[in-house]
Order: structure tokens, then sequence, then C-alpha cells
């Protein structure tokens, strides 16, 4: 099966209005840049968005919520972004916020083919409503379900052909699980190899679990928070 | 009274050498300028690096390389990174030794409210939930009263909680309190500030026993 496409616009052809995407990233992190983009070039609209955070203002998935494609956002922590908090407050956005473990650990679930977890994560908590708890040797755990999603959105740093994936540093973060849990997964990668030019050691996501590959291009890979340590304290 | 760094500095004599580390947004982040000289300890951040470092030199910032605050920061000599959730396994798995997180409001049993007012702010509770939820050791960093002199040590939270019966300490711009079946336990008071202060600004049941020593920095 022929996993490599020519770009975005082309791996990401058949996303319809009202799919359940998972975006991989942390903060601006290692998120799916040239995806996004082609998403809201598109315009597709009605999505349910799985990401840990909303993007800012004026890139990542905020880009989306400007042209009001996301219909509900299911994410951990949603600060610096006003449009998000604005149509948030109006009602216009569906929000499902979950504590950020339990948003990778029930990534991780579907892709290791377990329905649900047990969590400590928000016993006690508005997060517990509803939900089933069980008691372990004294203490309380919630049960929470595996994702299920149409489409899986990731950043990678190297990939090849076969759809094996390796991130890099900090920008791994949701990448490899969000891979894992996608009924679909397309994933954009800074280098695209040839079969046996990546050591299969090295490999953080098997190709079993790439369905659509392609060679991201013009990575802005915006900082949300520049510190240093000035030059003369060195 | 207490400034934020100094508040920073008192909790980073909480360390012991060998500690792993977990350090929040705003004052916890500044716990890590003063560990004590001598102890060794491994900042855990939890977007996906052990041995977080200080910020880069200018001009060598990475965007893939950030903590759980989005800075841009550097890892040590030794580091590793990983997922999300490996991030939180270890964190849930009990082998983070410190958790040092800010708050909004906490009661006299160690419940914590830090990731929502209703109505008004809703950024969303991140890693905050996970943590309280399964670390062996929570300090918690806060000024002890609101800006216009409410307690924000209180016998229960107004706000939605973030995780319950979880804070074993906290360190507030006035005193150094630990949390007791009992409620707040008055350990030490910031320098020129009297027990009466502290028991007039605290709302929870506070126990204090015998003479109270100033904190040392």
């Amino acid at each position: 099966m022929k996993k490599v496409f020519a770009n975005a616009d082309e791996a990401l052809f058949d996303i319809k209005d009202g799919s359940v995407i998972m975006l991989g990233g942390f903060g601006l992190c290692g998120i799916p840049e040239n995806c996004i983009a082609s998403l809201v070039k598109r315009g597709v609209k009605n999505l349910t968005c799985i990401s840990n955070n909303a993007g800012v203002d004026d890139f990542g998935i905020g880009l989306m919520l400007r042209q009001k494609q996301v219909k509900k956002m299911i994410a951990s922590y949603v600060g610096e972004n006003a449009e998000f908090e604005k149509q948030l407050l109006s009602g216009e956005l569906e929000v499902e916020l979950i504590p950020q473990g339990t948003l990778a650990t029930r990534c991780l679930a579907a892709g290791y083919g377990m329905p649900a977890i047990f969590t400590p994560a928000g016993v006690g908590t508005e997060v517990s409503q509803g939900k089933e708890v069980r008691n372990f040797k004294g203490k309380n755990y919630l049960l929470e379900y595996a994702f299920e999603a149409d489409y899986a959105l990731i950043k990678a740093w190297k990939g090849d052909t076969s759809g094996n994936l390796i991130f890099r540093e900090t920008a791994r973060n949701f990448n490899p699980l969000m891979a894992m849990a996608g009924n679909i997964t397309i994933a954009e990668v800074e280098e695209l190899a040839a079969p046996g030019e990546l050591n299969p050691d090295h490999i953080h996501t098997p190709g079993i679990y790439v369905h659509r590959i392609f060679k991201g291009e013009n990575y802005e890979k915006r900082i949300e928070q520049r510190t240093v340590t000035p030059l003369n304290m060195k | 009274m207490l400034n934020k760094n100094q508040i920073a500095q008192r909790i980073a004599q909480e360390m012991k050498d060998g500690y792993y580390v977990n350090l929040g947004i705003g004052i916890p982040t500044l716990v890590a300028n003063y560990i004590p000289e001598g102890i060794n300890v491994v900042l855990q951040s939890e977007n996906g690096l052990l041995g977080m470092g200080p910020f880069p030199l200018e001009g060598e910032e990475d965007a893939d390389l950030i903590n759980a605050g989005k800075q841009t920061i550097t890892a040590l000599p030794g580091s590793a990174f990983f997922d999300s959730a490996l991030s939180f396994g270890m964190i849930r798995a009990g082998k983070v030794d410190l958790t040092v997180l800010g708050a909004m409001e906490i009661s006299d049993k160690g419940d914590i409210a830090n990731w929502k007012i209703p109505g008004k702010m809703v950024k969303g509770m991140g890693g905050a939930m996970d943590l309280v939820a399964s670390a062996k050791n929570i300090i918690v960093a806060m000024m002890h009263t609101s800006p216009n002199g409410e307690s924000k040590l209180l016998p229960e939270c107004t706000l939605p909680l973030t995780g319950v019966n979880c804070v074993k300490k906290v360190v507030t711009n006035l005193a150094v309190l630990e949390i007791t079946k009992n409620g707040f336990k008055l350990l030490e008071r910031a320098p020129g500030v009297s027990v009466e202060e502290i028991k007039s600004k605290t709302a929870g049941k506070l126990i204090v026993e015998d003479n109270i020593p100033e904190i040392k920095l």
C-alpha cells in the first residue's frame, strides 16, 4: 500500500465536515502545521478536535477556531487564546476539558487495543461527574474510555516511506500517542527517508500505525514563550 | 512578609539529594533558582523531559525544546525525552518525589482549587489534576490572602476542585503550614509577621503550638 503523499492537501483529501480529528502537539511545539494549514484552506466544518491545547489566536488550532471550523474541542489547557474564550463563553463552541494525563492515556489505550483505563486524576472533582468510580487497594479511580478518532494528524521529525517515525526533543509529546489512536493516521515529517535510512532501534512509532505520510514544508515552529539567559549572565 | 522569590527560596529548602521534582507554573518555577548547593535534583517537565536545565542562551532557543509553561528551556547532560503518556505514567506510579504547584484556594483538609473560576476564567486543568491525584508529596506555593485581603486558606474550597485531600504543606507570603488531620498546623512564620496576623488571615482551622520560629532563608 502506498503511504507516501506529495503534500498535506493530497494526504487530507477525504476529511469531511463533522470528522473527529486528533491533533498532536503541546502548545505550539510539535503541531502538524501543514495539516492545519490545509484544513483551514479546505474550510471543513463541524469538526471535533482532540488536542492538548487550542493554539493561539493566529496560529495552530486558533486558525481553525477563527474560521469557526471547530464544533467541539476536547483539550486539557486552553489558555492563551482569546478567540477560544470568546466562542466558549458565547456558547458557540462546545468544550470538554480533561486532565492532561487522562488525555494522553486515553490515546495510549486506543493504540494498545484497550477499551478503557482507570485513573485517579479528577476523583472528587467535577471531572468525575457521571463516571464510574472503582476502588483499588483503598484508593478511588475513574473509569475513562479509550478515544475514537476518524483521523490523527501528527508531526514527526523524521519518517520513512514505511511510515516509521522519530520525534525530536519535547516535540514528541502527544504525537506518538495520537498516531496510535487514529482510524487514519496522517504524519507530516521534516525529513522523509528511504527504507533502511532510519535505524530500526531509533523508531518511536512503528509504521503499522501510520497510514499516510508526507514531507512538510515551510515550518514556522513558532515559539510561544521565548525565555533566554542573557549572554552577559553566562 | 515573603515575596514570591522568597517563597520559592523557602520551598527549595525542602529538596533532598536525588529527588525527582515537578515544578508548576508561576512561583513554583522560581524554586529551581534556589536549590541548595550540594543537592542534586532532577526536574521533570510533564510535557516530556527529565533533566530540565535553565533557559537557553540568547540565540540558542529551540522551538522543539520547551517546558510545561511553553517556555524555551535546555536539557541537562543525562536528561531524557519521552511522550506524554509515559510522563504521566511516571507521575501516576509515584516516581516523582515532590510536586510544587500554585493554588487559588486550599482547604484545611488538603483540598486544592487552581484551574477554574466559573463564569470568569476557563483555562483548563492541564496536568494539575493528574499530579495532585498521584504525587506522594505536594507543596503549594501561594499568597495567603487575595488582593482584597480575603483568606485563601479555607475550611472548604469555594472554587471547583483540582484534587481532594492531597496537599501536604503550604508556603505562603506569611507562613509555612503543614496539613494535618486536624487542619493547618503552623510551622514557621515569615519575618516580621505575628502569629496573631496569621490567625486572623487563616479562615480554615489553624493549630498553633508553642513558639513559632521565623522562616530562615
